[in-house]
């Protein structure tokens, strides 16, 4: 679970070179479908990353469910993203095993490497920085999470590391 | 006997480099064209030991801990090739005193009976350790509803999710709803940051939830079955998603399940977005149905009112988990584990300072101590153990000198904690209460819904008095300011998040009222983690002149030549923590 969740991106909105016609499978699936609101979102993420403001507008005028109660429930779950993330979201893990064992410093180091603040993008768009709750891993505390990797036992100069050997990986 | 190697994958298992082993053992299987069987399974609950590789032959069986790509070509050399097993490497075995028999030994496995024993994506396994045995039994004994209304009552089980409801009276309810469609529905929806019992029940069992369910559909006439489960467990779903699918292929989800005429049901998965709040039953089925996840007055109760206006039920990972059991040994033999009015057992999930994190399922009254010192090894580097926190942000505090406080319903409760889900986060010296009260607030006034006034702000007030106290702020009155808004808080919030959310702070008030004083009189930390209450000097017999922390202080209050001690200027440090956490030789001290 994310912790903050993210308003509206302005940027992002102008960006008009998403392909909304993905949408359609998605809407064919679920119209009508009682319930289908939160399935038709995290299937719209799914396709883009995140939502835009146009892809919400389409949903709502091909399903009849209204932007507000769609822009309601997108901003209540802390699944949802309104704004583009980088190729690689960071997710430091903030559980209460993690916090009694110093996982501030880890969210600490890696803003200042990055240069952004929590739930912030680089402006390279590589990585985003992110607080969950609970990753599930205890005894690893303190965790975070690339991609499908797992990071545990971590101080803040070895979270810096590892996110600088992804950054040289992708330059190469 | 073909030698049988499993290897545990679950969560934990992964994040410890558990994929990698197993695939060293493929390769070296395959490349050597050794002769033994490798299987998978799941979390076993030792995850402080985790990649676990069990290795099973002729002499018996082998539990090796600790075993990376390398460890795991070591063994496989000597104990498979030459039977010699690594004695060093084991960590459990019936064979001789190994390090964790200890951890085995005393627990009492219901819930997790099957987790690390089998492979979770296989039906036939779980059919062969009684899977699916006690609907049948149902089904063929023709056992009536009633009838199993009553087992479950005299089990006396009781909801596993926190509330502890009992949920023989849950399903009699239920089934008393009249209508032609009624729901049943699992919470797997384990926000509780610090938990993880449910995930690794799913993980490791995902068929004995269903069988949970199917038993209670038949009970109360179920058409319909939904499993809301945490997106941030993606392999909880995909095994979950692999049983279903099997157990339709057994006809064991479907029409007329097991023989029984009319029986139809069926399971999905409904995936949660993230909202804290939705583990509340009432914001659960409004979050299926679509909807913000936001709670409403009951009653109506779910049982006759629920998903869709129709009769469901609700219970918890564990609850379900637990009803095959009940059904296939009898009521007298779960109530014969526990207390008079907690019976059975309970999974915690031991996290925190302790030496042995991981999952642990203990009968009910064995107290806290226990859990912690037996099974859980102890604190980590001898420090001293301070405090345990039971239940997350709804729990609380307990101190060290209420260790013995047994685990059951009403002892947990009667100390301001609250048995919860499970999550049992061990605290020891090192680790400011205040902080810690600060830590669930702020978690708890992120999650609150917004629907009640008392959660929405009071919350956020509470936070804003901690955030000063632990900033060097705390005034004269802060602590009966706190206790004032905590108790209306309580009051006035119509579902459990704000009902409980002021926990954490009153049991720190309650335990640990010094360390409030000494924030707010003495603007000091006992503990040593609030920073700005913290004065950062550097220990001239270890400072090398290395220049890092100089370079890197933000405030440049740091002076000092290459290879002269440093010195720190009080006056401008900003008490940041960058110079504490840079140096490599520790000469930052905390005061």
């Amino acid at each position: 679970m994310r912790i903050a969740r993210i308003p509206f991106d302005k940027q992002a909105d102008a960006d008009d070179s998403l392909d909304l016609s993905l949408l359609d499978p998605l809407i064919e699936r679920h119209k009508g479908a009682r319930g289908n609101l939160i399935p038709l979102l995290q299937g719209a993420q799914e396709l883009y990353g995140f939502i835009s403001k146009a892809a919400f507008e389409k949903l709502s005028r091909e399903t009849g469910i209204p932007l507000s109660d769609m822009y309601g429930v997108a901003t209540f779950y802390a699944q949802f993203r309104l704004k583009p993330v980088g190729k690689h979201i960071i997710k430091v893990c903030h559980g209460t095993a993690c916090h009694v064992q110093h996982a501030v410093e880890i969210t600490e180091s890696l803003e200042e490497a990055l240069k952004v603040k929590d739930g912030e993008t680089t402006e390279d768009r590589l990585f985003t920085l992110e607080s969950v709750a609970c990753l599930g891993c205890c005894s690893l505390a303190p965790v975070m999470m690339i991609g499908e990797q797992t990071y545990g036992k971590l101080t803040g100069n070895e979270a810096v590391k590892i996110v600088k050997n992804i950054r040289l990986a992708e330059k190469n | 006997m073909v030698t049988t190697i499993t290897v545990g994958l679950g969560s934990c298992g992964i994040a410890a480099g558990a994929h990698k082993t197993y695939e060293k053992i493929r390769a070296l299987k395959e490349s050597d064209n050794l002769d033994f069987i490798l299987k998978k399974t799941s979390c076993v609950g030792m995850c402080y030991r985790e990649p676990l590789v069990e290795i099973t032959d002729d002499t018996g069986t082998y539990l090796y801990g600790e075993m990376d790509a390398d460890r795991a070509v070591e063994v496989i050399e000597k104990h498979v090739s030459q039977h010699a097993p690594i004695r060093e490497y084991i960590v459990y075995t019936d064979l001789f005193d190994a390090p964790e028999n200890d951890f085995i030994g005393s627990q009492v496995k219901i819930v997790l009976r099957n987790c690390g024993y089998m492979d979770p994506e296989s039906i036939d396994e779980y059919e062969a350790r009684d899977g699916y045995k006690a609907i049948a039994k149902i089904a063929s004994e023709k056992t009536g509803r009633e009838a199993v209304i009553d087992l479950i009552l005299k089990s006396g089980l009781r909801g596993r999710g926190g509330g502890g409801f009992p949920t023989g009276m849950k399903w009699k309810f239920a089934a008393a709803g009249k209508s032609a469609s009624k729901y049943v529905i699992c919470n797997a929806d384990e926000g509780d940051p610090g938990a993880f019992m449910d995930r690794s029940v799913l993980e490791g069992d995902p068929h004995s939830v269903l069988e949970g369910m199917i038993i209670a559909a038949y009970t109360i006439g179920a058409t319909g079955g939904v499993i809301y489960c945490r997106a941030e467990y993606p392999l909880a779903i995909k095994r979950l998603n692999i049983a279903i699918r099997q157990a339709h292929e057994k006809g064991y989800l479907g029409k007329n399940i097991f023989g029984i005429e009319g029986f139809n049901f069926d399971i999905y998965i409904k995936e949660g977005a993230g909202a804290f709040v939705c583990g509340e039953e009432t914001a659960l089925i409004a979050s299926i149905e679509g909807q913000r996840g936001m709670p409403r007055k009951r009653p109506p109760f779910p049982a006759s009112s629920g998903l869709w206006k129709k009769p469901t039920n609700i219970n918890n990972v564990e609850t379900y988990a637990n009803i095959p059991w009940i059904v296939l040994n009898g009521a007298e033999a779960y109530a014969n584990f526990g207390t008079e009015k907690s019976r059975g057992t309970k999974v915690f999930a031991l996290a925190g300072k302790v030496r042995h994190s991981g999952l642990v399922e203990v009968p009910m009254g064995m107290t806290i101590r226990e859990v912690i010192f037996k099974l859980g090894g102890g604190i980590k580097e001898d420090k001293k153990f301070k405090a345990v926190q039971l239940g997350g942000p709804s729990g609380g505090c307990i101190p060290e000198y209420l260790s013995d406080t047994i685990v059951d319903y009403d002892s947990v409760n009667a100390t301001g904690a609250i048995m919860g889900s499970g999550g049992m986060v061990v605290m020891d010296e090192t680790t400011c209460m205040v902080d810690v009260a600060k830590f669930f607030l702020d978690f708890t006034c992120k999650e609150s819904c917004g629907k009640c006034t008392f959660c929405r702000m009071g919350t956020k007030r509470m936070l804003e008095i901690l955030d000063r106290i632990t900033n060097g702020h705390g005034r004269e009155g802060d602590i009966e300011k706190l206790e004032e808004l905590a108790y209306q808080i309580k009051d006035n919030s119509l579902c459990g998040l704000g009902q409980t959310a002021p926990n954490p702070v009153l049991t720190t008030i309650r335990y640990f009222r010094d360390e409030y004083e000494a924030h707010i009189g003495h603007k000091k930390c006992p503990a040593k983690v609030c920073r700005p209450l913290l004065t950062y000097t550097v220990d001239p017999a270890i400072c090398t002149g290395c220049m890092v922390c100089l370079k890197n202080c933000p405030a440049n209050a740091i002076t000092g030549e290459r290879k002269q001690v440093h010195h720190i200027n009080q006056e401008l440090c900003t008490k940041c923590g960058v110079c504490f956490s840079k140096c490599k030789f520790e000469s930052i001290l905390l005061s």
